[in-house]
């Protein structure tokens, strides 16, 4: 490790031990369990874990967007220093889209599917900027070729279901860009796209992130895409981070176990024709989440230590929450 | 050289649109109303051999969900005919034979959540006298170790189960059928890298278990990869390479394979490392106006003249492998053709 020589920028965006809970009939689920992460400017950070590890609550936790019975229980969310949580709706409603905006899944999420695109995009420039309509449409035209949409003016008139579904994705990446934002959430931003045309987003979101300084934090259940683009990796599981670090670091010598996990049941990374290691049974109910580890029932190496006492994380660059580390690789 | 087990011969499925009376009289007054029809799927042979698993890919679109579900019996092709062991599977447009059965993507979807997951996989068996009612219990129990399940589970409903469980009772559920041709669209596609690997696994103890022969679709590459003995990459509605999987992956010859396979993103495991992603440029036609000539050409980086023009053949490429593409062709036909020291790097 080399000593950091120079003081650093305070973080653009700073999230400590952020709980996320659902109250349901059956009991509380904690979907996000003291989540704690900084952000730098332009930093892209992948959020990795299983369906049901808490990643997608987290990320909507962020813009304050998680929908009763959930509720953000504690913890603090600091954009440019102000906290998010519990901050009054029209004072959040003045951030989102400007400070930090989000990407989804389905982009039809987003679009609506009355209003053509150029109008929908004006829309979200209008909300926080005084601009006549004629200003708002030429910056529309500038975001979409942005995000790579060949001959963006004729296309202003279109209505979401005549794009194509890479195409609709780069409008709701315009949409989030428009005002150029310290933060976009995106979560699993390119599950639903084919291959050939995830490539050509990944390339675009990298660009703006290095051109506008736009920090990135990057959602999915895809290592290899989140390896190709983020520099520092967060593991969930059960709602909580289990591993963190750079990137290739983390992959390259994963100590949790989870990690090591998900890793080795990637069909790539397997010897074609041979069973794939997997990881035994399912991911845990978070409604009866063990006193312990929350891995341990899935985990070789668990101990009796682990189903009575939970791992606390280390501290620093490179940490992890596990009380029988994997050994480093030499 | 016996028939293949499945063969399907110049097979095509082509949509009209239905247009209702409003539509058409839309139509009439100027309105743009949508007539083209798609075809989905145009003019494909494939052949799988018995004990086989080809695996189908491509992306969104390109119609092999069209394909799987032709050469299932679910639908009719507008054109070729479809035979398994020189049966046709459709006569008069209903599936004749239960000897192929379909384990589909979604297993929230597919399963009757009304129905007990032990009368789901004994239905069929039961209905088509594979099984006697007072037997089938014992021969469910059976079915659902083999995906591995708890025989106890019979009793239970889909909800109670997780998306990979759901997906191993979809699989029973086929295999109760004991087919001979096992049609598989997407079955990993919605589950977890992890609970996808455990499918995965199932996949390949099954096949060696129970010698079947598999139509396997999927539009994911590390996927295809782990699972079949050959490959048939499709693009709008063609197939565009078809070969030995390992092979094609190391080399592929069609422009468009190699370009499916780099844009692929690689776990990257270096500190610094910078990833070039190489994306086709371009997007995918739309089935309603496939371009003239090859339809990969506009997003060709080899694409000559004569790619606008003719559709090429599915033509022999060397070991095993059939490739359709006049660059190619004609590299190929240099090399073993009259002029053998002729280049053809023009």
């Amino acid at each position: 490790m080399t000593p950091v020589t120079q003081p650093t920028p305070p973080p653009l965006l700073e999230v400590r031990d952020l709980q996320t809970h659902f109250h349901t009939r059956a009991g509380v689920v904690k979907a996000v369990d003291g989540v704690s992460f900084d952000l730098a400017p332009g930093q892209i950070l992948g959020l990795v874990g299983e369906s049901g590890s808490g990643k997608s609550v987290t990320g909507f936790s962020l813009l304050g967007l998680v929908d009763p019975p959930g509720r953000i229980v504690g913890g603090s969310v600091r954009l440019d220093g102000q906290d998010l949580v519990g901050m009054p709706v029209e004072k959040l409603r003045d951030l989102r889209g400007r400070r930090i905006a989000m990407v989804f899944q389905d982009p039809m999420m987003t679009l609506n599917p009355v209003l053509t695109v150029g109008r929908q995009i004006a829309l979200a420039i209008r909300a926080h900027d005084r601009v006549s309509e004629r200003a708002a449409y030429d910056r529309v035209a500038e975001v979409l070729s942005r995000v790579g949409i060949p001959d963006a003016r004729a296309r202003l008139d279109a209505y979401p279901h005549e794009f194509s579904g890479g195409m609709r994705q780069r409008v709701a990446i315009a949409i989030a860009m428009s005002h150029s934002p310290g933060v976009i959430v995106a979560d699993e931003p390119t599950t639903a796209l084919d291959v050939s045309i995830q490539a050509q987003i990944l390339y675009e979101m990298r660009a703006l992130a290095r051109e506008s300084g736009t920090a990135l934090i990057w959602i999915s259940h895809d290592l290899a895409t989140v390896s190709s683009l983020a520099e520092r990796l967060l593991v969930m599981y059960a709602g909580r981070i289990v591993e963190e670090g750079p990137t290739a670091a983390v992959l390259r010598d994963p100590r949790h176990p989870d990690t090591r996990g998900l890793l080795d049941s990637m069909p790539a990374t397997a010897e074609p024709g041979t069973q794939l290691s997997q990881i035994p049974g399912t991911t845990p109910s978070l409604l009866a989440l063990p006193p312990g580890c929350a891995f341990a029932p899935r985990c070789a190496h668990a101990t009796e230590t682990c189903s009575t006492e939970p791992p606390r994380r280390g501290a620093g660059d490179r940490a992890w929450a596990c009380h029988h580390p994997l050994e480093p690789a030499a | 050289m016996s028939a293949p087990f499945l063969s399907m011969e110049r097979i095509s499925k082509r949509f009209d649109p239905q247009l209702s009376l409003g539509d058409r009289i839309a139509a009439r007054f100027g309105a743009r109303v949508e007539d083209r029809p798609v075809r989905a799927v145009t003019e494909v042979d494939l052949a799988i051999e018995r004990g086989e698993t080809l695996g189908l890919v491509g992306e969104s679109g390109c119609g092999k969900s069209t394909l799987g579900r032709m050469a299932a019996g679910i639908l009719g092709p507008t054109s070729g005919s479809v035979a398994l062991d020189g049966v046709p599977v459709l006569r008069e447009g209903r599936k004749v034979t239960t000897r192929v059965q379909t384990v589909f993507q979604d297993p929230f979807a597919s399963l009757d959540p009304r129905m007990r997951i032990g009368d789901i996989v004994a239905e069929g068996p039961v209905a088509h006298g594979l099984v006697s009612k007072r037997d089938a219990p014992g021969y469910v129990g059976d079915w659902l170790a083999r995906v591995g399940l708890d025989p106890d589970f019979a009793d239970r409903y889909p909800h109670q189960f997780s998306g990979g469980q759901r997906q191993r009772v979809a699989i029973a559920r086929a295999l109760a059928m004991q087919p001979d041709l096992l049609v598989c669209d997407e079955p990993v596609a919605s589950l977890d890298v992890s609970i996808q690997a455990q499918i995965i696994n199932l996949f390949l103890e099954l096949r060696r278990g129970l010698d079947i022969t598999c139509l396997f679709i999927s539009h994911d590459l590390g996927v295809v990869r782990h699972v079949p003995d050959r490959v048939a990459i499709m693009y709008l509605g063609r197939i565009v390479e078809i070969g030995e999987t390992e092979r094609i992956y190391r080399e592929p010859r069609h422009p468009y394979t190699r370009a499916l396979l780099d844009s692929v993103p690689r776990l990257v495991l270096d500190d610094d490392a910078l990833v070039e992603f190489a994306a086709i440029t371009g997007e995918i036609p739309s089935p309603l106006a496939p371009p003239p000539g090859c339809g990969f050409h506009p997003r060709c980086p080899l694409a000559v003249d004569g790619c606008r023009r003719a559709v090429p053949e599915l033509l022999d490429d060397g070991a095993d492998r059939r490739v359709a593409c006049h660059v190619r062709a004609a590299e190929r036909a240099a090399q073993s053709g009259e002029n053998p020291g002729e280049s053809i790097a023009t």
